[in-house]
């Protein structure tokens, strides 16, 4: 069945390599995207956590701040045009930007975005732990969030944290709801929440027009936003699932934009003058965990060993050619601190000099639970054939995402393969998940002096210091951790020519919209 | 009296055995699925998601208590007719079942209208002219049917006829951005569009039907032809159609009066089990024509753990089966003297 399919595929490629010319079939004001959205399972911002729902939030809600696209690490103002510190650093206060219209044409003030802030708190959905992290609790935040005029928010902190933490933390759960449009459609004290998580009540620069889940998405443009009206009317979002069948509907101009096309697809459309590939490295990576209540992987040497017998270079310019880039250490590229350096390469000889050490000169059988997800299924592939080379016999449990998470989360692997995200675009988002929990805690190896330091490195006020304390924490993480870091991923969209100016930030939420052109 | 309670008692004996029939369905797919070593909060809180939440979301879809509570709990909101909402996406699972079935409808209709319509004379052709040339070319021409994967022909058939000919519109129910034109009133894309009274529409719906419709259909012709070919062989053989041809009728006769007349009765069960299994939906034709219908939708909440959606669509094929059944049978009662 597989190679049927890849022969498929290769059959398709070939075909469409002698070229038909894209005749741009879709309305010149309204761009249409192939994309897989099958992950939304809501609309609410107080809700919204995942890759899908998180794009559609920065395209139609404003946030207090956002990620700078221009600078990687630092915020910039979108709803708020200010904000500053008390002196003993545990008071935020943040001007609201004068003019901004919600859709139902109320004004936005402070007073929505306290009740937005206090939404996420005691809603309590998936992205409220961010911020909990300051002592914004279901019981306090009312008190610790307040309004001081109609302009003016205050929020104040259970201690004083470095100011960029707080502020990455509240770029991605800053979205402002439009209080009194929400609260008209409260139902049983629910804050609104039954009805917004399929509906809109927002003031970004799109707004929302029809959401039919697995199915479609159409946002409109928002002609008075205080940005200045997007160039194009409309953005309509199909969800096709088959990535050969977005390649053929974004050759045959049927839509603009294909957003999931494989590894072997964009080889096969490099050619093609008629598509442009935009790409960016995303804060994810590809890794292993290793458990190490296995007495095998316990041995700091077996796991070292482990790290030379992956063959970064030879599937970075293979299976990972357009949709990864080498990386090794725990933060990736584009976060502040991030150690882009790669000490491992193959080689069997000192990886076999390592198991020697551990008393293990021969090897041994370990499993490996990985996915059904292409890449990781090519990935572990490799690292079964490139680990023999030393002896180990590594035997991969094949299963669908979430049994193999399910077996994960319990501590229940040898050996995990997959991809971890960060939470939100600050270092401590994958200090602490790498180094404390959930991941720390799934492998085994929550050692004191790691939380120590990873907190200390959270406080830091100075940004100087705090990424050359990350740094110092990649380097250690490299020589002992239990993770074998190997990809950054890339995201790509692959866009028809005359389509101009999408955006994909490296947060998984920046991919915009607002300045898309179609001659 | 007697006749009208006799007939009263074998309406209730027949609801009687849908009820245990879709019953034990239910309670075999729920029992299946709660034993998947897969956590089903998982597919709604994520991978990041803290012990704590994970536990929370857990007491709220009620998955802490006992399966068979679970099990119960959900058996008594279905008999109210509340077949609850779907985990991933929050919309009743009974309006999204309303969405794609019709579009599973319309394909599988018209695929095996297809299928009947080329296959039976094909299968005919095929037993008359056993060991012929042209036997061997029916015979091969299904078993292509039967054994090269639907999901390698749809890319074939889009790559031919809609990239290269441009004969025919590409993958969905209709052209990106027309969707939202059509006033659902019976779930069928053609039907709705001619009841709009919008003849381009209608026309655009019907091409974007014809390439995966053309597929189910070759697919249930390779099945119903093979069928058809060995009854038809298995008549011809019969010592009626030797007397008959003794006497002298004609051979066009033989076969499609006397010969297919016995055909028919079995040939029935053949379609309306190759109706049957197109109305599962087939998840992989869906798939390449981002077609929105029911195996694919199936097939989606067995993959996200979204255990309401499944066993909404397990009553869905269930129902399916159970009416198909009942049609077979009236259809036995109308061909066949001795039923009736």
């Amino acid at each position: 069945m597989n190679m049927l399919l890849k022969a498929g595929v290769a059959g398709l490629a070939l075909v469409m390599a002698s070229g038909f010319a894209a005749d741009a079939k879709t309305p010149k004001d309204t761009l249409v995207m192939a994309w897989v959205f099958d992950d939304i399972i809501s609309l609410d911002p107080a809700e919204i956590y995942e890759f899908s729902s998180s794009e559609y939030m920065a395209n139609t809600y404003d946030r207090l701040i956002v990620q700078d696209l221009d600078n990687p690490g630092a915020v910039k103002m979108q709803a708020a045009e200010s904000w500053s510190a008390s002196d003993d650093g545990k008071v935020i206060t943040f001007k609201i930007r004068p003019g901004i219209k919600f859709a139902s044409g109320n004004e936005m003030t402070a007073e929505d975005a306290e009740f937005s802030i206090e939404r996420y708190v005691i809603l309590d959905k998936n992205p409220a732990f961010i911020l909990n992290q300051f002592g914004l609790k279901k019981e306090t935040v009312k008190d610790m969030v307040r309004v001081k005029d109609a302009s003016t928010l205050e929020v104040e902190l259970d201690a004083p944290y470095a100011p960029s933490f707080f502020l990455n933390c509240l770029s991605f759960t800053s979205a402002v709801v439009d209080k009194k449009e929400v609260m008209s459609h409260e139902a049983n004290g629910d804050l609104g929440y039954d009805w917004l998580r399929t509906n809109y009540a927002g003031s970004g620069p799109f707004v929302l027009k029809g959401w039919k889940p697995n199915e479609s998405l159409v946002m409109e443009a928002n002609e008075s936003y205080w940005g200045g009206a997007p160039k194009i009317k409309r953005v309509l979002a199909k969800n096709v699932l088959e990535s050969a069948t977005q390649q053929l509907l974004l050759q045959k101009g049927d839509v603009d934009m294909a957003r999931n096309l494989t590894n072997d697809q964009l080889t096969a459309i490099a050619g093609d003058k008629n598509i442009t590939v935009a790409a960016t490295p995303k804060a994810t990576l590809w890794y292993m965990g290793l458990n190490t209540t296995n007495p095998n992987l316990a041995k700091p040497e077996v796991r070292q060993a482990m790290k030379y017998l992956v063959d970064y270079d030879g599937l970075a310019k293979t299976s990972f050619k357009s949709i990864g880039i080498k990386h090794q250490t725990f933060l990736p590229e584009g976060q502040l601190g991030a150690d882009n350096e790669t000490p491992f390469t193959l080689n069997v000889e000192k990886a076999k000099e390592l198991l020697a050490q551990a008393g293990l000169p021969d090897g041994f059988n370990i499993t490996m639970d990985t996915t059904n997800k292409t890449e990781t299924r090519l990935l572990s592939a490799s690292i079964q054939n490139t680990m023999a080379k030393a002896g180990i016999n590594v035997i991969i449990k094949l299963a669908d995402n979430k049994t193999t998470l399910t077996k994960y989360r319990a501590s229940q692997h040898d050996i995990y393969i997959g991809q971890w995200g960060s939470d939100y675009q600050d270092p401590h988002s994958n200090a602490e998940g790498y180094l404390m929990a959930p991941l720390a805690k799934r492998n085994v190896w929550q050692l004191p002096e790691n939380e120590t330091a990873v907190l200390a490195a959270r406080d830091e006020k100075d940004n100087t210091k705090r990424a050359a304390m990350y740094m110092d924490l990649q380097k250690k993480a490299l020589e002992t951790s239990p993770y074998i870091i190997m990809f950054q991923q890339i995201e790509t969209a692959a866009i028809l020519n005359n389509v101009k100016g999408f955006v994909i930030g490296p947060t998984f939420d920046l991919n915009l919209y607002a300045n898309v052109t179609k001659e | 009296m007697l006749i009208k309670s006799r007939r009263l008692r074998g309406l209730l004996n027949s609801l009687g055995s849908v009820a245990v029939t879709l019953f034990g369905l239910l309670l075999v797919t729920f029992v299946i699925s709660r034993m998947l070593p897969a956590d089903p909060v998982l597919a709604i809180v994520g991978d990041h998601a803290t012990d704590e939440y994970v536990e929370r979301v857990r007491e709220q879809l009620g998955l802490n208590k006992p399966i068979l509570v679970q099990f119960w709990i959900y058996l008594t909101n279905v008999v109210q007719g509340d077949l609850g909402q779907s985990i991933r996406t929050s919309q009743p699972i009974a309006q999204e079942l309303l969405t794609v079935f019709p579009a599973t409808l319309e394909l599988a209709t018209l695929g095996t209208l297809i299928g009947v319509v080329f296959g039976i004379p094909l299968g005919v052709l095929a037993a008359v002219r056993k060991d012929t040339l042209i036997d061997h070319i029916v015979r091969f021409f299904g078993l292509v049917g039967y054994s090269v994967p639907i999901f390698w022909l749809g890319l074939m058939g889009l790559l031919v006829f809609y990239a290269k000919l441009d004969w025919l519109p590409g993958p969905g129910r209709l052209d990106f951005g027309y969707e939202d034109m059509v006033t659902p009133v019976t779930g069928l894309m053609t039907v709705d569009t001619l009841i709009a009274g919008d003849m381009d529409l209608f026309k655009n719906a019907l091409g974007h039907l014809i390439l995966p419709a053309s597929l189910l259909g070759y697919y249930s012709l390779a099945y119903i032809s093979r069928m058809t070919r060995s009854l038809m062989l298995g008549q011809l053989s019969q010592e009626y159609i030797l007397t008959a041809r003794v006497k002298g009728v004609s051979e066009s006769r033989i076969i499609w009066k006397h010969a297919m007349g016995n055909v028919l009765v079995p040939l029935i069960t053949v379609i309306a089990l190759s109706y049957g299994n197109l109305l599962e939906g087939s998840v992989l034709t869906e798939a390449v024509f981002a077609w929105r219908g029911l195996g694919l939708y199936i097939t989606d909440a067995i993959f996200g753990q979204d255990m309401p959606a499944v066993m909404g669509g397990t009553i869905v094929v269930g129902a399916v089966f159970i009416v198909i059944n009942m049609l077979t049978d009236v259809a036995y009662r109308l061909l066949d003297p001795r039923a009736q």
